[in-house]
Formats: C-alpha cells, structure tokens, sequence
C-alpha cells in the first residue's frame, strides 16, 4: 500500500491538506431559515426558533419570499405603484399583525381571538418577537424576485436594523454554510 | 433542595414571569453578561418550559446549572455563570 511506502512528513503534510480542506467545508454555527408562508402563526413558529438559536449565540438568517414579505410590510408607507402592484397590495395582509391564521382562520374571527388569548397567556406577539429580533441582530433577507412579482418596493418594508435585498444565490449561499436549513 | 437554593447569594435576579417562551430564555441572555463570573443568576419565570430551557443553555453555554424549585404559581432557575 502506498500509505506505507510514503514518508512520515509525508503522511503528515496530506493529513494537513485534509484537515484544511476540512474547516474550509465545515459550516458556521448558524441557521438558516426560508419563511415563504405569510401566515401569522407560522411566522411566528420561525422568529421564535430564530430568537431561541440567538440566545444560543447562533447566528440567525432569515430569507423571507413570496406570502412571506406580507409580514415586512408597514402600512404606514406607501410609495408609488403601477396597477398590478396596487391589486397586489391592497389584496395581501399590510402588516404583521394582520397575517391569517393557518388554521381557525374562521372568516376573520380567528386572528383577533388568538391574539386575544395570547396575550392572556403572556405569549409575545408577533410585532414583539420582531422587535426582539432585531435586538439580538437577527438578519432578515429579502427575496427581490417575489418582491418585483408582487409589485412590492423597499420602500414600503419595516424599519428593520438588519435587512437586505437579495436573490436565491445568497440564500444557498447562506444556507451552504449553516448548520441546519429550515424551510417553513 | 430549594432551602440550598434559598441559601444561595444571588448575583443577578432576572423576573421574566411577565412573558412566555421564548421570554425567559431571552430575559436570561440578556441579563447573563451583568453576572459577573462564578456569580449565580436567578430566572424567575410562571413557563415551567424555562427549566429545561435554562439546563440545556447552561450546558451549551458552558455554564453551571445550578437547581430550581416552584414557588408561589412561578419557577425560580439557578445558574452560576463560568467564564
């Protein structure tokens, strides 16, 4: 066998280029999430997995795309639209708080009632855990593709202090490098 | 046990009784850099979720899990802070 024959420095600088190899392949201590969803309580499932990997000192990535971005939205702004966008606009939720329910929507009842009883429960809203998400540098990246789909502008996004525009590259990029990659 | 714990000089008292998961657990973390090392940091917290919460981030985090008990409708979770 070659191994055999082969020197000990040999031997040694191989295992080096291995071992090099190695850590350049080995992910961060990250995670990576999808949020494609747009509902309230799925959206909510993902900042508190993503807020309970920061207390864990990961860092967090969060791609939001499709029904997703609704949840990015501030009413407050409105910049100007062509008509698909304005269709789009005033058809999808134009905030957080506004997101549907996966289930027990109940024509619209659903939302406010959970609201209702989370709140008795002391559980954080979903405004809330945003807020704590950008507290604890949780970065947000926007899927420019949907964004264009829907006719929505980076003008009309929440005041987020770690937000940025990107395309899929980024996220298999990112999710590349993660330890784990979760998809809600 | 909880009469040790009683016993403990508590560094940093951290009251999340106001909020659910994942609040504790957060409240903790922010709290945990004004714990000076070997000091203990106590979680008061109404989830009994925050238990296991706080053990497995102790351990992840290299800290000491130190014991909890419940008290009146609410947990109170010991930790001493290493390095």
């Amino acid at each position: 066998m070659s191994e055999d024959t082969m020197s000990q420095e040999e031997t040694i600088k191989s295992l080096m280029a291995r071992v090099e190899a190695l850590e350049e392949n080995a992910p961060n201590d990250s995670l990576c999430l999808g949020v494609m969803d747009g509902d309230y309580d799925k959206t909510m499932a993902a900042f508190i997995i993503a807020l309970g990997a920061a207390a864990y000192d990961m860092e967090v990535d969060m791609f939001f795309t499709f029904w997703g971005l609704s949840a990015l939205r501030d009413p407050k702004k409105k910049p100007k639209k062509d008509f698909l966008g304005k269709m789009f606009g005033a058809m999808l939720p134009k905030q957080a708080s506004k997101l549907p329910l996966s289930k027990m929507q109940m024509m619209g009842m659903g939302p406010p009632m959970i609201q209702a009883v989370m709140k008795m429960h002391k559980a954080k809203s979903l405004d809330e855990l945003m807020k704590d998400a950008g507290e604890f540098g949780i970065r947000i990246h926007v899927c420019t593709m949907a964004m264009d789909v829907m006719g929505m502008k980076k003008e009309e996004m929440i005041d987020y202090p770690h937000i940025d525009y990107v395309g899929v590259g980024a996220f298999v990029g990112m999710f590349q490098e993660a330890k784990q990659c979760w998809f809600m | 046990m909880s009469e040790e714990l009683k016993a403990l000089e508590v560094a940093v008292e951290v009251d999340a009784r106001g909020t659910a998961c994942p609040g504790p657990l957060l409240d903790a973390k922010r709290a945990i850099g004004d714990c000076p090392v070997g000091g203990v940091m106590c979680v008061m917290s109404s989830d009994e979720g925050t238990i296991i919460d706080i053990q497995r981030w102790s351990k992840k985090m290299k800290h000491e899990y130190v014991g909890d008990y419940e008290d009146d409708g609410y947990w109170r979770v010991y930790m001493k802070k290493n390095g």
